[in-house]
């Protein structure tokens, strides 16, 4: 039985952080961590560092092929994890589940497989300036080796998609994929997915999505997106390192060559040939991250327990209030939407100094930020920009750390300017 | 404050010796760290005997690669290029007098890796690394 989300007005926020063991962390004699880099990765429970250490202490064994009683446990909870995956972003089937290492690594594996054999030399492929590297480089190397266009949606200077140009692409290109992210690392902008997908498919293309900033802090419903892929990542859901995750339609995956070869994506080897695995197993070859995998399950119930939306909300409010404070600060300029269009990140220039000084003062009071491109050059040349620094917030951030930066950036104003 | 932006850097910054340009200048060149926009070029004018008469740094970036562009910049004036050629890290993180991790460190070095590049007559300053 999945955990029921506690209503938001009982949620203990600052039990809720409690449960984080670095948040306790003296960064420099005396200075406690404020950590503001959640959008680069999350930070993780006890219960999910736990699961990972009981794994290996008392389940650990590899999966699918084994009778001993450990190989019977990893592999049911392995599976387990997959079925939690399924059930989390609302897919119908956990065949529909392929774990893989990273969102850059699902983003490559659909360019390697779906990509290479269904569009062809003119075909177009519709991205927007928006998407981080994960999401441009794999289209650019498929386009570069099959003769494709990439085509790029234009980022408003509120820092939202231009509508009608998406139209207008749309309608002229033709593309065979639209690939989308949800949410900007960078800007923080949610982007109406559901609603491009909708179009992308009026106008006979594939959406794929990049999760990686949107399914760790807002509920996501591939059915109700009407997602052909979706890609999104472990590390930044207060999981582990080393797990991904790839949903794809169950047709799409039935029709799709292998990604790598080798062990378990394969029914049966004969030096002459092979025969692929069935549905998922034939896109995950090797050993994979088993402790990872579970540790993931126990990420979503932990983040389920405390509800998406009321996570969403939560970073929303935080955001808000950044927003409000950092325009307090002289010759601060924030990118991106309004608090209502985003989520919990922040990226800001500076006048009276570099990101790399401004996050080298922040680290002094020991706050956690991210300074330069952030994975989104062309997001950054198009605000004629070379790098930013960026906060970013998750459930396990408060109101008083936001006060925390904008003291901070006193600092920054009160050393440089 | 903090042991990284002691006096001489945030000065240097600040109140920079040798920004500017020269014109002429017998060798100008520049190079950037696309990581995040350090821009910097270096002028130098030579005298009868080829020692470095005047030089000048501009371009944008952070504190710590702008403190060693103006450091730096000055320190050559009166050297020779092959001198100039025989400077390395351990000269700038000297000057600057200051420890610095990976990722800073590179903002320090490109001030010189632009003047040796200048020195070397090279055609672009990545046949350095």
């Amino acid at each position: 039985m999945n955990p029921r989300p506690v209503a938001p007005a009982l949620l203990d926020w600052q039990g809720i952080r409690e449960q984080f063991p670095i948040l306790d962390l003296e960064v420099h004699p005396g200075v406690r961590l404020v950590y503001l880099d959640s959008a680069s990765t999350s930070q993780k429970p006890a219960a999910v560092i736990e699961a990972m250490d009981r794994f290996y202490r008392k389940t650990n064994a590899n999966i699918h092929r084994g009778v001993h009683y450990l190989a019977e446990e990893a592999t049911a909870e392995y599976e387990q994890a997959r079925k939690r995956v399924a059930e989390f972003i609302g897919a119908e089937q956990p065949q529909e589940i392929i774990f893989t290492r990273n969102t850059t690594e699902s983003i490559n594996l659909v360019m390697q497989t779906w990509a290479r054999v269904n569009l062809h030399p003119g075909d177009t492929i519709l991205l927007t300036e928006m998407e981080h590297h994960s999401n441009i480089v794999p289209w650019q190397m498929l386009a570069s080796e099959r003769g494709l266009k990439l085509e790029f949606v234009p980022v408003t200077e509120q820092g939202q998609l231009d509508s009608p140009s998406l139209e207008h692409l749309l309608e002229e290109k033709r593309p065979g994929l639209v690939a989308v992210t949800q949410m900007s690392n960078v800007l923080g902008t949610i982007n109406p997915v559901e609603e491009i997908a909708r179009k992308a498919h009026q106008a006979g293309a594939l959406v794929l999505v990049d999760g990686a900033q949107s399914v760790p802090h807002m509920a996501v419903n591939v059915r109700s997106l009407d997602a052909d892929f979706l890609a999104f990542s472990g590390h930044k859901m207060c999981g582990p390192t080393g797990i991904g995750v790839l949903y794809a339609k169950r047709a799409l995956l039935e029709a799709m060559p292998p990604f790598m070869g080798g062990g378990d994506m394969i029914r049966r080897v004969r030096l002459r040939g092979f025969e692929p695995n069935e549905v998922p197993y034939k896109f995950e070859a090797g050993t994979p991250a088993i402790a990872e995998a579970i540790g993931l399950k126990v990420a979503i119930d932990f983040l389920e327990r405390v509800g998406m939306d009321a996570i969403h909300s939560h970073e929303q409010e935080i955001a808000a209030y950044a927003l409000d404070r950092l325009s307090e600060i002289p010759g601060l300029r924030v990118y991106g939407p309004p608090a209502e269009a985003r989520g919990g990140v922040t990226s800001f220039s500076m006048k009276s100094a570099h990101p790399h000084d401004v996050a080298q003062v922040l680290d002094r009071y020991g706050l956690a930020v991210r300074a330069g491109h952030h994975c989104a050059m062309p997001l950054h040349e198009r605000y004629g920009l070379a790098a930013t620094t960026r906060a970013s917030f998750y459930l396990y951030n408060t109101l008083e750390e936001v006060d925390r930066l904008i003291e901070g950036l006193g600092k920054v104003n009160e050393l440089f300017a | 404050m903090d042991d990284l932006y002691r006096e001489l850097i945030l000065d240097r910054y600040k109140n920079p010796r040798m920004r500017g340009t020269l014109d002429p200048h017998d060798i100008s060149y520049e190079d950037d760290n696309p990581l995040c926009g350090d821009h910097l070029r270096i002028d130098l004018r030579l005298d009868a005997e080829g020692r470095i008469h005047q030089a000048a740094f501009s371009g944008e970036g952070c504190a710590i690669s702008l403190a060693s562009a103006d450091l730096l910049t000055e320190s050559i004036v009166g050297k020779s290029l092959e001198e100039v050629r025989k400077l390395g890290k351990e000269d700038i993180l000297e000057m600057l007098g200051i420890e610095l991790s990976p990722v800073r460190l590179k903002c320090a070095l490109l001030s010189l890796k632009v003047l040796k590049a200048g020195a070397y007559g090279l055609a672009e300053a990545k046949d350095l690394d």
